[in-house]
């Protein structure tokens, strides 16, 4: 029963999820340059994250996020997926 | 900038060779390093024989060295000053845990077997482990720690030995030092020999993945079998007035451990019963824990002779908190260089000054080097000396001499100044200071000032930078320090002198700026009613210092009489416009726009007050938009800092040439005002005695999710709160609007229409914790009513105001809600200060690099943008990049 709820809900679909989408390399070397870091210079965000699993993306990606910002409006933030948790 | 330090440092720093860290590891000394670094074995709990002279293997060794003025150290032949102390060791009976390492030993325990000494998983598993730590290690070293754990924990949970087959029991960790084997037989205790000989047996390979360098921490090392005693520096004894020697804790704790050890080998040497060697070797074990730790759970403290004495410091508690080596010693020192006196107020100097004691400035010194433009003035003041201002204390020689003024002959050295030398004059006016008031809460609680030397003890500030330091004159005390290098004096001057505080970084708004007198000397000056004779006007002119043109008189007969907006104007930006609500805009002189009555709407036009008041809303502090902040921004600081220093001064001589004051009549109230008052209490009196009837007979409707009594208070309280109001509307009806107190409140000098009430006609409901007072005897506050009496005077509502005078049970109320609000205070300031610090360390790291980016020093990234926006709040309107409406009216001239 618990198992089959678990499966039907969708963390993408929740209003307080922002949009997250997996770069492709390429994308993912230019926004490096244009950041000037390495990847580890990125904040991280674990394998294990809920919306990182919904999404697909491996350890090594990186993920554009879009957030809603008190400041700015829209911004976009930047994350690289590691395979760690803090439990 | 080698130009500034003193070249006695440089000499200093010569005998040291220069190196650059690159990296810092940690491990733990082995036994066979202990004994390399040691000079001496210490046998003996003696320190000195009969003669005072220290016992050669005693804890006070001449070997372990030199740590008194003329001793030569017996191991390196320097002198106290050279000699950097050299470590001596206690071999020890038995082996004893480390306590610093307890918790580490338990997790080695658990994950490893207890025959073969491996980690508790299968060969393949941990061969894959090494492989994937080796890589991890570099370049994600949070990554290895979580790998670290997890193998810890994997391997705890397995009992049985993949590689030897063993089956390993529960180990039982006991708080701060035993460890026990939890075997069906019962609990099994394991000493610090068995726990050190199956830490012995781990391979090292297997030390690696347990989080250790083999090379620099075995992790048997954690287990002493030799311990390690400091140099005497570490520990240095006291001598006393009366020629007592009273020796450093650390000392008292070593000697314990020895005497104890003694005893230990003794016992096991003579063949005493086992519980009795294990008697001795429990108590070896508590000493040695106690020196590196006296603070560890579950054990005693260890005191200074018996259990009255004063605790011991242990190694830890030299370390750590707030007095520790780091937050103590390291990271906060006790500077040179700085002045420490009560404060006083000053309106007569600028706000980047302050006002320095002769006795201070003759102490603090400033070092110059003598240049050929220079060398008479520094002569002058080398023949002036330490005692006679402006002089110098110090003159210090191109070899690097220091020639103390207060010995020397004056005039030869005066004479012989030349290029090269250094002179340490006194402080004289235009030196530049840092300016400090604890707690030291934002950037402006540190500013830079110009000196002013002055007569008299106190330090002088201008009461309009008051508020950044959250100073006042009640015997606060601040302190100055003297910045010793160019480069530190110019950034000083350029970074952090006031002015260029003068808009705080929280959300942009002037936090210097006028209150209090200059508040209602302002309003006074620019009122519709001021008219001004000549005398009036040259004597204002003068006190804020106006070089130029008297405007024409805007009347010119019978008498020529000068407005005070016209003498405000003087001092506006030529181009300046300004449209805004003034402070008295409200209640029955409130205005909506500029076709105003009031004159409580203020129009500026090319620099021209026309219309208006300043009052608070235009110069005071810690308002936004106001007109002392849009000058700031479009003129910048310097012209804010002139119109301080200027037209600031004009409001503080206006208003003692007006004789500006309070007295009691400020707040009497006509005889009819007192039974108006009286009708709105007895009306509400009623309100609430009905509420109380209907709760007795239980008609009363509670508010969903109140009980019923809690319905009824909530009732009373909005009753109550309501009459207060309405009184407060009537008295500020009935007063004079240009009686002193009111003009006071008014223009937001000081206080507000509450607190006039309160003087004038009540004080209303007293409150502890937002509720009705209720407690101090049963069911009643005071044996003057009767118990459960819920009316109004029984639960604290005080009818009277300080006009009248409280009655006696009032004034028990009144201190029952005033003593809450300083308790209140009390608690808030130390909660307030321990955010902060943990606020502080964890943001300390983070920096707005020059691409915008927010990032921490190994360059990760925090935000892309600073903010998201990249806005400065310090230069943003309302944290907005720009005001719209305010660019508008400033090209068009007009407000939308």
């Amino acid at each position: 029963m618990a198992r089959q709820k678990k499966q039907q809900f969708n963390v993408l679909e929740h209003e307080l999820v922002p949009e997250h989408r997996v770069l492709s390399p390429e994308e993912a070397a230019r926004v490096l340059r244009e950041l000037g870091v390495e990847p580890w210079q990125l904040p991280w965000i674990s394998y294990n994250d809920p919306v990182v699993r919904a999404i697909g993306a491996q350890p090594g990606d990186i993920i554009e996020i879009k957030r809603k910002s008190f400041t700015a409006g829209e911004i976009k933030v930047y994350r690289v997926v590691v395979a760690y948790s803090r439990k | 900038m080698t130009a500034a330090v003193p070249p006695l440092v440089r000499r200093q720093r010569a005998l040291v060779e220069e190196k650059i860290i690159k990296e810092i590891k940690f491990g733990i000394l082995s036994p066979e390093e202990i004994r390399r670094m040691s000079v001496v074995a210490i046998t003996t709990d003696q320190l000195y024989d009969r003669d005072g002279r220290p016992v050669p293997g005693g804890l006070m060794d001449p070997r372990l060295g030199a740590a008194i003025p003329g001793m030569v150290c017996e191991t390196c032949g320097n002198d106290f000053r050279r000699c950097p102390g050299h470590f001596g060791r206690i071999e020890l009976a038995r082996p004893v845990i480390n306590v610093g390492f307890a918790r580490h030993i338990y997790d080695i325990l658990r994950a490893t077997c207890r025959q073969c000494g491996r980690i508790k998983l299968p060969e393949k598993e941990l061969k894959r482990y090494l492989k994937l730590l080796e890589r991890l290690k570099d370049k994600w070293p949070l990554l290895a720690k979580a790998l670290v754990n997890e193998v810890k924990q994997r391997a705890a949970k397995t009992p049985e030995c993949p590689h030897c087959g063993t089956h390993n029991y529960k180990i039982v960790f006991e708080k701060p030092y035993r460890y026990y084997e939890e075997r069906p037989t019962g609990r099994v205790f394991l000493n610090p020999q068995e726990v050190r000989a199956r830490l012995e047996k781990i391979p090292d390979d297997d030390v690696k993945l347990l989080g250790l360098d083999p090379k620099e921490a075995r992790p048997e090392w954690m287990v002493f079998t030799v311990l390690p005693v400091p140099p005497i520096h570490v520990r240095p004894s006291i001598v006393l007035e009366t020629g007592i020697r009273a020796e450093d804790d650390l000392t008292h704790k070593l000697a314990d451990i020895v005497r104890t050890n003694i005893k230990l080998r003794e016992s096991i040497e003579n063949g005493m019963p086992q519980s009795v060697i294990e008697e001795w070797w429990n108590l070896l074990q508590y000493h040695v824990a106690t020196y590196i730790d006296n603070e560890l759970p579950k054990i005693p403290v260890a005191r200074q002779r018996g259990s009255l004495g004063r605790p011991l410091k242990g190694l830890a508690q030299r370390l750590k908190g707030k007095e520790g080596r780091f937050r103590g010693n390291l990271s906060g020192k006790r500077v040179n260089y700085s002045a420490r006196t009560v404060i006083s107020p000053d309106p007569n100097i600028s706000i980047n000054e302050v006002g320095v004691p002769v006795e201070i400035a003759k102490v603090l010194t400033v070092a110059v080097r003598v240049t050929p433009y220079n060398v008479e003035e520094l002569r002058k003041y080398v023949l002036n000396g330490p005692d006679k201002w402006p002089g110098a204390n110090f003159v210090i020689t191109p070899d690097g001499r220091k020639i103390d003024l207060r010995f020397a002959d004056r005039k030869t050295i005066a004479e012989s100044l030349a290029e090269g030398y250094i002179v340490e004059r006194h402080l004289k006016d235009g030196d530049i200071v840092l300016f400090n008031r604890q707690p030291s809460l934002h950037r402006m609680s540190i500013m830079a000032h110009i000196v002013r030397v002055l007569p008299g003890r106190t330090f002088r500030l201008n009461l309009l930078v008051c508020p950044p330091y959250n100073a006042d004159f009640d015997g606060d005390e601040m302190n100055l320090h003297v910045p010793r290098t160019e480069e530190a004096q110019a950034e000083a001057r350029e970074l952090m002198l006031v002015q260029f505080h003068i808009l705080t970084p929280r959300y942009g708004g002037v936090i210097i700026g006028g209150l209090q007198d200059y508040v209602s000397g302002a309003y006074l000056l620019t009122s519709k009613a001021t008219l001004l004779d000549l005398d009036d006007v040259v004597d204002l002119l003068a006190a804020a210092k106006y070089e130029g043109e008297i405007p024409e008189p805007v009347i010119l007969s019978p008498k020529k009489k000068w407005t005070g907006k016209q003498l405000v104007s003087l001092f506006l930006p030529k181009d300046f416009t300004y449209f805004g609500k003034a402070k008295i805009n409200a209640g029955r002189f409130a205005c909506a726009n500029e076709l105003c009555w009031n004159d409580s709407y203020v129009v500026i036009k090319n620099g021209e007050l026309l219309e208006g008041v300043f009052d608070k809303k235009a110069i005071g502090a810690e308002q936004t938009e106001s007109v002392l902040h849009q000058i700031t921004k479009e003129y910048g600081f310097d012209t804010a800092r002139r119109l301080m220093d200027t037209l600031f001064k004009m409001f503080l001589r206006y208003i003692e040439k007006y004789g500006f004051t309070m007295t009691l009549d400020d707040v009497a109230l006509p005889k009819e005002a007192y039974e108006k008052i009286r009708e709105i209490l007895k009306e509400a009196e009623k309100k609430v005695y009905e509420l109380i009837e209907e709760y007795k007979q239980g008609k009363l409707e509670p508010v969903p999710g109140r009980t019923l009594e809690e319905t009824l208070e909530l009732r009373i309280i909005e009753v109550l709160t309501q009459a207060r109001r309405e009184v407060e509307a009537y008295v500020a009806d009935v007063l004079d609007p240009f009686n002193n107190v009111f003009i006071m409140a008014r223009t937001g000098a000081r206080g507000n229409e509450l607190n006039i009430t309160q003087m004038a006609a009540l004080l209303g409901q007293q409150s502890v914790r937002g509720e009705r007072i209720s407690r101090g005897f049963r069911d009643r506050f005071l044996a003057h009513y009767k118990p459960g009496d819920l009316g109004p005077a029984a639960r604290g509502f005080v009818y009277h105001g300080f006009y009248e005078g409280l009655t006696p049970t009032e004034v028990f109320f009144h201190a029952a809600g005033g003593r809450e609000g300083l308790v209140d205070t009390a608690v808030r300031t130390s909660q307030s200060g321990y955010m902060q610090r943990r606020l502080i360390n964890a943001l300390q790291d983070l920096r707005v690099e020059y691409d915008g980016t927010v990032r921490l020093p190994d360059g990760t990234l925090v935000q892309i943008k600073y903010g998201e926006d990249g806005v400065d709040p310090m230069k943003s309107a309302h944290g907005k990049a720009v005001n719209i409406d305010r660019v508008v009216e400033r090209v068009i001239g007009w407000r939308m």
